[in-house]
């Protein structure tokens, strides 16, 4: 089919291609990227999902699509993970230690952080935290601040929106809903 | 203290330290792990159901100065940062002993040496629970699997590099050699396992290598030969993996 002649395509036909293509990408993808690919608007495209998001929530299926670090993605659903990690046959996956969840807290919320901030907050050194938040592409480096020492300032990359199911970090509950929180 | 508790996994519920029992001069401890002088100390109040605006620095300073001398007496290594914290509480603690100033203005604030400690704990606290809400959210996100990868050679680039491979990008290499005019000076035996050494650290310092680019740097034919062989045996023994981004490209060594 050339470019002259390409037909149309339904809005059915549209909303099964936007799950095949959510399907196979490997990150969640977004509504701009598939409109690109498939040459369509991207309101159309988002409306699509929109139809797609409905079909998962009727269906009531195996598989959830969401909203996921500015894209879509299909995933399981979470109330089958037992059954799941019984046919895979995993464990879920170390955790985080206490010093690097709260180092990657004072980083999501007070990004860029630099190494002196994150010490003014934790009270402690915290440079192998931050290695393994580096390590495990958590965070990364957002260039040095232009103060006394240059220290390197650090953010929250797109892996962690990934890897705490956010979709952006707007989607981060007010550093201030803790305070009360904490009395 | 960081260093030591970095790779533990932990609980949030279960890993803190425990009064085992307690007796009025003598305190036992189940140490539990503290993310930092800020954490213990929040701890140490909690249990002396202090009130975090009032805190009794008197007592909270001698808990807290027992607590470290406890996990010095056990060997336990603690950062800097902790004898920072002590520091700071016995200085609070002197401050508050000494009269106020007679110099000041009756209307005057005087401000409580306590103020900054208890701006900070607050201020820790938030992220205290930031960084629980993190590990719940995390938690859940471990119940969640997506589509197991698809094989694409952009993912795998580990296509066969085979022995042919290999024996070729070694011809290549032999060919050129062949052609330049060799004066050699001196005679420098290398031995196999120099050779490995050689080849390891280069590996471990960047991740991977080139074969090519390793080769080149290599001046005599015999030498060539044990890179060769080199190249076998750290493949067979280390966990490197040799890649071929495409048919007939370079081959690059890459620490698995």
């Amino acid at each position: 089919m050339t470019e002259n002649e390409k037909q149309p395509r339904g809005v059915a036909e549209l909303i099964s291609i936007v799950e095949a293509l959510i399907f196979v990408a490997d990150e969640p993808v977004s509504a701009k990227t598939l409109a690109d690919v498939l040459e369509e608007d991207r309101e159309t495209v988002e409306a699509a999902i929109e139809g797609l998001v409905k079909e998962y929530e009727t269906r009531e299926g195996g598989l959830q699509l969401r909203s996921l670090a500015g894209g879509w993605q299909i995933s399981t659903r979470t109330e089958f993970h037992e059954e799941i990690r019984a046919f895979l046959k995993t464990r879920p996956s170390a955790k985080l230690s206490l010093a690097a969840l709260e180092t990657l807290a004072v980083i999501a919320y007070k990004q860029p952080a630099t190494v002196p901030e994150i010490l003014e907050i934790r009270g402690v050194q915290s440079a192998s935290a931050i290695k393994t938040l580096l390590d495990k592409r958590l965070i990364v480096s957002k260039g040095r601040k232009e103060t006394v020492g240059r220290p390197m300032q650090y953010g929250t990359s797109k892996d962690f929106l990934i890897q705490f199911g956010l979709k952006d970090l707007s989607e981060l509950p007010s550093i201030e809903d803790f305070e009360d929180l904490a009395q | 203290m960081e260093q030591q508790t970095e790779q533990l996994t932990f609980d949030f519920h279960t890993e803190r330290a425990n009064i085992v029992s307690e007796s009025r001069d003598e305190i036992k401890l189940e140490l539990g792990k503290f993310a930092g002088p800020l954490d213990l100390l929040l701890y140490l109040i909690k249990q002396e159901q202090a009130n975090i605006f009032d805190i009794p620095i008197a007592r909270i300073t001698d808990e807290y100065l027992k607590y470290i001398r406890l996990m010095k007496s056990l060997d336990i290594a603690l950062a800097g940062d902790f004898i920072v914290m002590a520091a700071t509480l016995i200085e609070i603690k002197s401050k508050m002993l000494l009269p106020r100033e007679l110099t000041h203005e009756l209307d005057e604030e005087i401000e409580d040496p306590r103020q900054e400690l208890v701006d900070r704990l607050l201020e820790y606290e938030k992220f205290k629970s930031a960084a629980q809400m993190l590990y719940s959210r995390a938690t859940v996100e471990q119940a969640v699997f997506t589509r197991g990868q698809i094989e694409s050679d952009e993912n795998n680039a580990e296509t066969n590099a085979t022995v042919f491979d290999l024996i070729t990008v070694f011809q290549k290499i032999l060919a050129r050699h062949k052609e330049e005019v060799q004066m050699e000076i001196r005679r420098e035996e290398m031995s196999l396992s120099d050779m490995i050494k050689a080849m390891q650290q280069r590996i471990f310092q960047t991740n991977e290598l080139n074969l090519l680019d390793f080769f080149r740097e290599i001046s005599t034919r015999s030498e060539i030969v044990l890179a060769f062989i080199a190249v076998l045996e750290i493949v067979r023994t280390e966990s490197v993996k040799l890649l071929q981004e495409k048919t007939f490209g370079d081959i690059i060594l890459r620490k698995a």
